[in-house]
């Protein structure tokens, strides 16, 4: 309890601290609000149009953790086909290496072709982008389970499945929470880049749009509650996380 | 039923680079103790996991055959407790005696019972207590607990005490020679003390390729004081032969 107070405590530190060096350099440079906004500016910005930007963070929010859970979901699932089946292994591995080789942004207007203004291309672009890495955490821990575990487990006439459910999943999930902790960070990012790319509502909406009637504090505005977002989704994952594996490898 | 002794027949084992055994014949009488000394890497081990059918490396060359004196196959009846203890860190003391049972889908109200009844008995009283919590002597009387929990008559041991300070192993010496009466035990070890306390029969294995020397038959009951003259005597001609047998490596 008094360790997460601390760590709370500590963020904030470091936000006010960066804020503060942030209304320096536009004090010191003179710099005019269209250019770079003081924190303050934004700050109000923030509170004066919060329910606009509330009602935009909701889709995001809710294209973040559709792609979160789809992106989690098929990287489990590919991890697990990698491990138990070797054709999986031997046909598998090169599509998910050319499907992480096409840039997410330079597919996202194809998606949003495909799959329209809506959320779906926004969740579509979040989960490509986060499967890859909870596959690899995920496929790296069932792959490196301790030789001495499934030496006894043989000994005790384990079936293979008995094995993969009671020893290498458990063993594996350290690795898959930190492939998890990875994917939380970059789910928002996928949904965003959709939103950029063709969308009429969300955060990254909102940011396109101020941007271009030179709403700058208004962007930046929109820019602060993504990374609020973020930074509250990581810590909740991090939390559970925490909470329900406690082990480690 | 009688445990049954184990019969090892022209056992050749060779790895790309070496030859391990070449044309091993020897038997391990049933219901005793035979204790396996030699130097690291002379194959003691190896025996073991080849006993336990545990090789399934490609690079291997194996031929000879193992069975039983009841000619009844060996590997359904085999526990087996390595030098690590390899309890699993997300189950609780008791469920990691229940390992082999959860594994088969076999735990029953009885099984739970015998695990809490033998707990007690290696001095542990609190089944529901997590590893990380256990000392690495309790942590050896768990690994202990789960192989006899196995209940079955062969009981191979890889220097399972060996990572345990010395007093705690002379406590755990007298525990497995009463929990493992009337089986067949196969107990590799590095400790002449060890092999001289508990074993019926103890071998040093020497050479490359290696071979079994005469065997040597100490008087008295296992587990047999430290300050019998026998052990004495004994450990000093063990130590030689030890000597001998690193000059061959």
């Amino acid at each position: 309890m008094i360790r997460s107070v601390a760590k709370i405590f500590r963020l904030l530190i470091v936000i006010l601290s960066l804020a503060l060096l942030w209304q320096l350099v536009v004090f010191m440079f003179k710099l005019p609000d269209y250019i770079l906004p003081t924190p303050l500016a934004v700050m109000y910005t923030w509170i004066a149009n919060f329910s606009l930007i509330w009602q935009q963070t909701q889709p995001t929010l809710a294209e973040t953790l559709l792609g979160l859970f789809f992106g989690a979901l098929t990287g489990i699932i590919s991890a697990l086909l990698l491990a138990m089946f070797k054709p999986a292994r031997l046909w598998l591995i090169p599509v998910l290496v050319i499907s992480q080789a096409i840039p997410t942004f330079a597919i996202a207007p194809l998606l949003v072709v495909w799959f329209g203004y809506g959320e779906a291309s926004k969740v579509i672009t979040a989960t490509i982008m986060i499967f890859f890495p909870v596959t690899t955490a995920f496929y790296d821990g069932l792959r490196r389970t301790p030789l001495a575990w499934l030496d006894l487990a043989k000994t005790m006439r384990a079936n293979r499945w008995a094995i993969l459910w009671h020893i290498r999943i458990p063993a594996a999930l350290p690795a898959l929470a930190s492939g998890l902790r990875v994917a939380t960070a970059l789910a928002p990012i996928g949904a965003i880049i959709g939103e950029w790319v063709g969308s009429s509502h969300g955060l990254g909406f909102l940011m396109l749009n101020a941007n271009g009637r030179m709403q700058i504090t208004l962007m930046f505005a929109a820019l602060f509650s993504i990374t609020m977002l973020s930074l509250a989704l990581y810590y909740t994952m991090d939390w559970i996380l925490n909470k329900t594996i406690t082990w480690k490898m | 039923m009688s445990a049954p002794g184990i019969i090892l027949n022209n056992i050749s084992l060779a790895f790309a680079q070496q030859t391990l055994f070449n044309n091993l014949s020897c038997e391990f009488t049933g219901g005793q103790f035979t204790c396996l000394l030699g130097p690291s890497g002379v194959g003691k081990s190896s025996l073991l996991h080849l006993i336990a059918d545990l090789y399934t490396h490609k690079s291997i060359q194996y031929s000879g055959t193992i069975r039983a004196t009841d000619n009844q196959p060996i590997q359904t009846r085999i526990a087996y407790m390595a030098q690590t203890d390899s309890l699993l860190p997300w189950l609780n003391t008791e469920q990691n005696c229940l390992l082999g049972s959860r594994l088969r889908g076999e735990i029953t109200s009885v099984k739970k019972i015998q695990a809490r009844e033998l707990l007690k008995r290696v001095g542990l009283k609190n089944p529901k207590q997590k590893i990380a919590e256990l000392s690495g002597g309790m942590r050896q009387r768990v690994a202990l607990v789960r192989t006899l929990l196995e209940d079955k008559p062969i009981v191979l041991m890889d220097e399972p005490f060996a990572a345990l300070d010395v007093i705690t192993r002379l406590n755990l010496h007298d525990l497995a020679a009463e929990l493992l009466q009337h089986k067949t035990v196969i107990l590799v070890t590095h400790d002449p003390l060890e092999a001289l306390r508990l074993g019926h029969v103890i071998y040093v294995l020497a050479g490359m390729p290696a071979q079994l020397g005469a065997p040597i038959i100490p008087a008295g009951t296992i587990p047999r004081a430290i300050t019998a003259p026998t052990i004495l005597q004994l450990q000093g001609e063990l130590l030689a032969r030890l000597q001998l047998a690193q000059e061959l490596m």
